[in-house]
């Protein structure tokens, strides 16, 4: 193998592999150990230069950091069950015990540069293109449909896992950088708001048409047959505060959790979740399962809705056809119905919550933006321009239904191109993220950060009494880690980015670092082919996914080998080395955000 | 030293052995040796061994001197018997230990200071009685705890961290080893755990005095040019004699190596040692042929590694002085002292 080009940000940037997983790059690590220093405030605005709403997120988040988080991999043959860090708990922890963090935020400056923006949408993607443009001087105005602004989540979301004043807060923030909000205006019309001279129109209105299920029945029924997402809505607005006795919710993602528990505290007695895929496959997340399952609903799997069942217009249940699941040579799945007869479930209403899809009705077809088949804008997925010019789309409306840091890491990139639009630069020419790479070196043997490993497992968020949470949608039913369990919960975080950093000229090859290592990384070996490598090292690396760090050749001909795999960044090798060839260094990713660091012309200095 | 504890957590993939351990299991408390010190690699290679050999910890007893090397078996084999005893004084502790109880393994670890200054005498005679044990020699030539004066095993001519020169000759413990009887001789380097591991097994396995020199650079006093005992000096003259590739209970050994490569040693009970040869015409079982050979290679100023001599017919302090096969410990005090009237039998036979 040839030697690792630790000079190219992203090799430490895979190491941390949370970071590398969000979708926004928030430094994690980072704002872990500020929680467990006790700078709430600190590794607030962290995540909040990052991902814009860390209270929302910390809640609602779809965590693609958690499953990614290397002490999930560490712990596994380790005990108990492997779980990773509870990052997005943790994020909650910071604006929970955070101060007042207003006098920290940007302000717009007095004087703005005369360029308009227009966002369509109030959700978290036009949120942050305003969040980052406003402070430069843009004249930013956000329309949405509803009153307030905060889009899918406060619309879609249910209460009883994001409180109002959280949304009303963070968004609160954003629009005081001096946005103008235009709620209540139903944008009919592109061409319209193309007329009013913006410069830029940045289209953020999500995937808001919930999909429907035609079964016979249908019309029939149709007043027992709800929408999910519409539902959703109708309850956060307070039009809909009661649902029948027995629900039956079709559907395996998120928005089916957030429905059958919604269900169950408007009356929903017997709620159950009837799925047409294996439990395993359901698209849900496992947690958002876990949660529902623990209010008592059951979710049943392998069953094909056949027909609504209903009686002089009344709904009185559902047909399911009994599957399994078999797969064919290339590894495709079937469901394939193992006979008998269809199953009855008896119910009152049913919501339909099996995916969501972006309509754009208001778009018309003859002002240049291109449609794919599929009825979904052309966008470019760097810059996130459309075929014209000066027109974004960011969020689900781009690329279709995803999580709220999806969107929100969209709008960072959509505002950079913006930003360099109007400043006469090509939005595809963007500058690379700052990397700092920083000895943490103290003293012999110390380090600037805690490398002591804690052996805890994974502590649970203490949730509000289940009578009392099951009685009113509005009462949160995660009270939060309290300070003490985060501060136990941050000792679990291995501080990835701490990275082992080798130079080979220094090494001695005393095997100091080999022998002390917990995890049997470092391995000194002749050089091989990358395959051959992996299977003869000190422990087998059998991820592939995770790298394997190497050395320049060193004075007896071998290599240093490090598989990164499962390495505890204890800073044991470091400590441990005689002539400090290796040292623990911190890595830091700046992200490129809109402003003068995003472009490529000098810039004239402020007066 | 590290403040830190080394993390219990494990590579995931660890495996265990047959006694139903895993390596990590065979670890003692951190070391608080200087960083890079080869006596934590020799550490860690008895912990290899060990876990290899399938050792059940609590079968094992390790006896120590004092020094830097006397502190080790603190961090290995957390769960065996350990002692430490008075500076030099090992051999005599631990063939107390081995008279008492014969079905223990013993592991003697000492260092040049503790073993040829002060407790030369010890073991000399220690060697000579053919105790059974293994006896480990972290050898660095220097005296590290007392900020680096030479040790006896300087070699003559080497420099000292300060610039100062060796005028004194070196005492060879290898020779000496073999002078006094040893059945089991090696040297090895603490930076070559192929060659060390293999040969810790095979010393455990041997029924006799086994001894192995293990050169041990002091990375803080002895690892600069002018040394012979640092990290370059030994990889540059390491001049290995033979390989231990296999070393088996009673089984069939089925590897291929061209013929003549490969001498296979049947020791007395039954066990065998499988060597491949680097250097020609070595043979490790001719005491005489070695002593001569090493001598010759020293000369030139060549560290010879390896496992230099075995006698497959070794016997041991237990069979020269025709012990009970029991352990003396589990003799009751009845057994001991079987009281008056068994003396006067005895006494009246003697009339």
């Amino acid at each position: 193998m040839k030697p690792t080009d630790i000079s190219n940000p992203d090799y430490f940037h895979k190491v941390v592999d949370c970071q590398w997983a969000c979708p926004a790059h928030t430094p994690v690590p980072e704002y872990i150990r500020l929680i467990a220093a006790g700078r709430y405030s600190d590794a607030y605005m962290v995540n909040w230069y990052s991902n814009v709403f860390p209270g929302i997120l910390g809640r609602t988040c779809d965590r693609p950091c958690e499953p990614a988080c290397r002490r999930g991999r560490v712990e596994e043959n380790n005990g108990e069950k492997p779980e990773p860090v509870a990052i997005c708990r943790l994020k909650r922890v910071a604006a929970d015990y955070k101060d007042d963090i207003r006098p920290r935020l940007p302000q717009a400056p007095a004087k703005k540069n005369g360029k308009r923006i227009a966002c369509i949408g109030a959700g978290p993607a036009s949120l942050t293109v305003a969040r980052d443009l406003a402070p430069l001087g843009y004249d930013v105005t956000v329309y949405d449909r509803d009153d307030r602004a905060g889009g899918m989540i406060w619309s879609q979301i249910p209460r009883f896992r994001l409180p109002m004043e959280v949304i009303d807060e963070e968004v609160g923030y954003v629009l005081n950088l001096g946005v103008t909000f235009k709620g209540g205006v139903e944008i009919d019309s592109l061409k319209k708001v193309i007329d009013d001279k913006f410069d830029v129109i940045f289209v953020g209105t999500g995937a808001p048409r919930g999909r429907d299920l035609e079964l016979p029945g249908r019309q029939e029924a149709a007043k027992n047959i709800h929408i999910g997402i519409d539902w959703l809505s109708s309850v956060s607005f307070g039009h809909t505060d009661k649902i029948g006795r027995r629900v039956i919710v079709l559907g395996g993602g998120n928005t089916a959790m957030d429905c059958c528990r919604s269900a169950k505290r408007l009356g929903g007695e017997d709620v159950k979740v009837i799925v047409r895929s294996g439990f395993d496959e359901m698209k849900a997340s496992p947690w958002e399962k876990e949660d529902a399952q623990h209010e008592g609903i059951p979710i049943l799997n392998y069953l094909v809705p056949k027909a609504y069942v209903h009686q002089n217009g009344k709904l009185t249940g559902m047909t399911f056809e009994q599957v399994k699941a078999e797969y064919d040579a290339e590894g495709r799945r079937k469901l394939v119905p193992v006979g008998g007869p269809d199953q009855l479930f008896e119910c009152d209403d049913v919501l339909v919550a099996v995916g969501q899809e972006n309509a754009f009705p208001w778009i018309e077809r003859d002002i240049g933006v291109e449609f794919n088949k599929w009825g979904l804008p052309v966008v470019d997925k760097v810059t996130f321009q459309s075929t014209v010019p000066n027109i974004f789309f960011g969020g689900d409306s781009a690329f279709g239904p995803k999580n709220i840091i999806w969107a929100v890491a969209q709008g960072h990139e959509a505002a950079i191109s913006i930003d360099k639009l109007c400043g006469g630069e090509d939005p595809k020419l963007r500058p690379a993220p700052m990397v700092t790479l920083m000895s943490q070196k103290m003293g012999i043997h110390e380090w600037s950060y805690d490398n002591a490993i804690s052996n805890d497992h994974r502590y649970k968020v203490p949730m509000k009494d289940q009578k009392i949470a099951l009685k009113n949608i509005k009462v949160e039913v995660e009270l939060g880690y309290d300070q003490k369990l985060a501060l136990a919960e941050t000792q679990r975080c291995l501080n990835c980015d701490a990275q082992t950093v080798f130079a080979p000229k220094l090494c001695i090859e005393c095997d100091a670092c080999v022998d002390i290592c917990p995890m049997d990384c470092i391995t000194f070996t002749p050089n091989a082919e990358e395959t051959d490598l992996r299977t003869q090292l000190k422990a087998p690396a059998d991820n592939v996914e995770q790298a394997l760090y190497v050395s320049d050749t060193l004075k007896t001909g071998r290599i240093m080998a490090k598989d990164e795999d499962v390495c505890l960044h204890c800073g044991l090798c470091a400590e441990r080395c005689p002539t400090g060839a290796w040292d623990m260094q911190k890595f830091f990713l700046e992200m490129t955000h809109a402003g003068p660091g995003c472009r490529n012309k000098p810039q004239r200095r402020a007066a | 030293m590290t403040y830190i504890a080394k993390p219990t957590l494990h590579h995931p993939d660890l495996p265990t052995n047959s006694v139903g351990y895993t390596r990590r299991d065979y670890e003692g408390k951190i070391s608080t040796l200087c960083a890079g010190c080869g006596h934590d690699s020799i550490s860690a290679s008895i912990i290899q061994a060990c876990w290899e050999k399938d050792i059940e910890p609590h079968r094992v007893a390790k006896l120590s001197g004092i020094g830097c090397s006397s502190k080790t078996p603190d961090y290995f084999l957390g769960n065996s018997h350990g002692f430490n005893s008075v500076h030099g004084r090992m051999p005599s502790v631990l063939t107390g230990a081995n008279l008492a109880n014969r079905e223990l393994l013993y592991l003697g670890v000492s260092g040049d200071g503790d073993s040829a200054s002060i407790g030369l005498g010890q073991f000399a005679h220690c060697m000579r009685r053919g105790v059974n044990m293994v006896y480990i020699v972290e050898n660095n030539g220097v005296y590290g705890l007392t900020k680096g004066q030479f040790s006896a095993t300087a070699d003559k001519g080497s420099k000292s961290k300060r610039g100062v020169i060796n005028s004194d000759e070196p005492i060879d413990m290898v020779g000496l080893a073999l002078q006094l009887g040893a059945s089991f001789v090696a040297r090895s380097f603490s930076g070559d755990k192929k060659q060390l591991v293999p040969l810790i097994k095979a010393a455990i396995e041997h029924k006799g005095a086994a001894f192995i020199d293990v050169v041990s650079p002091c990375v803080a006093f002895n690892n600069h040019p002018g040394s012979t005992k640092s990290y370059d000096y030994v990889r540059e003259h390491n001049e290995a004699v033979n390989r231990l590739d296999f070393i088996t209970g009673r089984e069939e050994i089925t590897a291929d190596y061209a013929p003549g490569t490969v001498t296979t040693v049947r020791q007395h009970d039954g066990s065998m040692l499988r060597l491949r040869k680097l250097a020609a015409d070595y043979d490790a079982t001719d005491r005489i042929k070695v002593m001569n050979y090493l001598q010759e290679r020293a000369a030139e100023g060549e560290v010879v590694t390896g496992l230099l001599y075995v006698d497959p017919e070794a016997q041991d302090l237990h069979q020269h002085i025709d012990t009970v096969d029991a352990p003396l410990n589990q003799f009751g005090a009845g057994d001991l002292c079987p009281g008056s009237a068994a003396l006067d039998k005895i006494n009246a036979a003697l009339r």
